[in-house]
């Protein structure tokens, strides 16, 4: 007996960002920001940030600039929904913004 | 040497877990397996067992300890009944998913409503369909048995298996077991290998969402999709015949008895008219042969063990040369027919036996079904098929049907 084991018997991932794939691609609406209103980006320096904090996905960057990891966004719209400022605009994918 | 006590099957089951030297139980009583349940926490509080044993609130999550014990590497058991078992249905197709070789005693009762207490099959064959193993005894040594192999089988294959045995009938019921040498069991029964160690330096997400579709992981590798995980349980299944028959040789050669394997034949040799069944109606059905065998009706019994994977290629040649088969069975699909009896007749499709099936359908919550009520009903289907009555609707013996 003892066949030869597979690595893959059940369902596992490992703990790192990108092993369901590029889960990106399931979005319809892409966050675009406006840094001219972004308030990090008008003030240089950290602050607000609270896209950050209600991203479910973990994918908003706090940094000045605020960034986005379109490759895990799923669009949702959150961050917009919550930007203090309207400083993100969800713009259909495949459409082009101003 | 042998070790022979006299004790009920939910002891003899208790040892047989003892024996396989499980290390976390954890149980919900429930009637008929309780006195089970109970045995086995003695044990355990008592220091003669080196196990946990964690008290839960329901049967639901009595699985679901076993399936997170078993994930991170330890030998469980668990046992349970009629509803409790349909309370569990969620986490045996989660346990069958995950792959874990957790060994379940199912003392099979009849499922309300209305709330029956006494033994029929309904509760394990309603739970056919959730990847487990099923192995049905047919007496206290088999049982007791059953279990040590059973931890052999899952742990090679990396399936979860259901031992069932009927309650009452065999739970509560007094018989001569030959309890085997511990030293020998753990030389017959190696160590389990969780298919997967976690660990904190090696974190895992288990059984997270899979799509449709295979999917590339962080390291681009291609992953299996949910279809790829689902057919590997199937394929398993399938490898484990051959698997539980190596094992049923291996326990012979070691312990001296041989419970079969995928089944047992009783009076075969020539047997023209043979009744099947699974667990103590297939043992009383020995009976029902010999009665029939005096009248001069060449009579025999295919006792059907393992019901899941379904022995289809074993099962043909096991019934090769019969004339007439008559199937008993403790349980129903309804709507339909037997569940045993769809499958059987399934196996035969375009084999060379074609011989005339008639199916009945005995005691449902514990309706008493006495060995000549078998040779009865089977000596009617004999008269019958003679005179070609090979199609006859589903018997329901000793009930009124107006």
């Amino acid at each position: 007996m003892n066949t030869k084991k597979d690595d893959s018997i059940s369902a596992m991932c490992t703990v790192s960002i990108g092993e369901a794939g590029k889960t990106g691609d399931w979005r319809s609406l892409r966050p675009v920001i406006n840094h001219d209103k972004c308030i990090p980006s008008v003030k240089k320096k950290s602050a607000c940030f609270l896209c950050w904090l209600y991203c479910p996905e973990g994918v908003v960057k706090a940094t000045v600039p605020v960034e986005i990891d379109l490759d895990y966004c799923k669009g949702c719209g959150i961050c917009a929904e919550e930007c203090p400022a309207k400083a993100i605009n969800m713009v259909r994918e495949g459409e082009k913004h101003e | 040497m042998s070790n022979v006590q006299i004790m009920t099957g939910n002891q003899a089951a208790a040892i047989g877990a003892k024996l396989s030297g499980v290390q976390v139980v954890a149980a919900y009583p429930i009637t008929p397996q309780s006195q089970l349940a109970e045995i086995i926490s003695q044990y355990i509080e008592g220091g003669e067992l080196k196990a946990e044993y964690v008290r839960v609130e329901g049967e639901h999550s009595a699985l679901t300890v076993c399936i997170s014990a078993s994930t991170v590497g330890a030998r469980v058991f668990t046992a349970t009944s009629a509803n409790g078992l349909l309370y569990m249905h969620e986490q045996l197709h989660w346990a069958a998913g995950s792959r874990l070789p957790i060994v379940m005693c199912c003392v099979n009762r009849g499922v309300g409503a209305p709330w029956t207490i006494f033994n029929d099959q309904q509760d394990s064959i309603s739970q056919r369909d959730t990847g487990w193993i099923q192995i049905y005894c047919r007496n206290n040594q088999e049982i007791l048995d059953t279990i040590i192999q059973s931890y052999r089988i899952a742990e090679e294959v990396y399936a979860p298996i259901m031992v069932c045995y009927d309650g009452f009938v065999l739970s509560h019921t007094m018989m001569p077991v030959d309890i085997p040498d511990q030293e020998t069991v753990r030389e017959f029964l190696p160590p389990y290998q969780a298919h997967t160690i976690l660990s904190p330096e090696d974190p895992r997400t288990l059984n997270a969402v899979l799509f449709p579709w295979r999917r590339a992981n962080s390291a681009g590798v291609l992953c299996d999709g949910y279809m790829e995980m689902r057919y590997k349980l199937q394929a398993a299944l399938e490898r484990s015949p051959a698997v539980i028959q190596e094992t049923n040789s291996r326990f012979a050669e070691v312990f001296g008895r041989d419970h079969g394997g995928l089944s047992w034949g009783y009076r075969m040799e020539d047997a023209e008219l043979v009744m099947t069944g699974m667990g103590s109606i297939a043992s009383e059905a020995t009976q029902a042969a010999d009665m029939l065998r005096e009248e001069g009706i060449k009579a025999g019994v295919v006792g059907i063990r393992v019901f899941r994977p379904f022995p289809a290629k074993e099962l043909k040649e096991a019934f090769r040369g019969a004339k007439g088969i008559v199937i008993f069975e403790k349980g129903i699909s309804y709507g339909y027919e037997g569940a045993l009896c769809s499958d059987l007749k399934a196996a035969f499709y375009r084999s060379e036996n074609q011989a005339p099936v008639h199916n009945y359908i005995a005691g449902l919550g514990g309706r008493d079904v006495k060995a000549r009520e078998l040779a009865d009903a089977a000596r009617a289907s004999w008269m019958e098929m003679q005179t070609g009555i090979v199609e006859k609707p589903t018997t329901w013996l000793n009930c009124y049907t107006g």
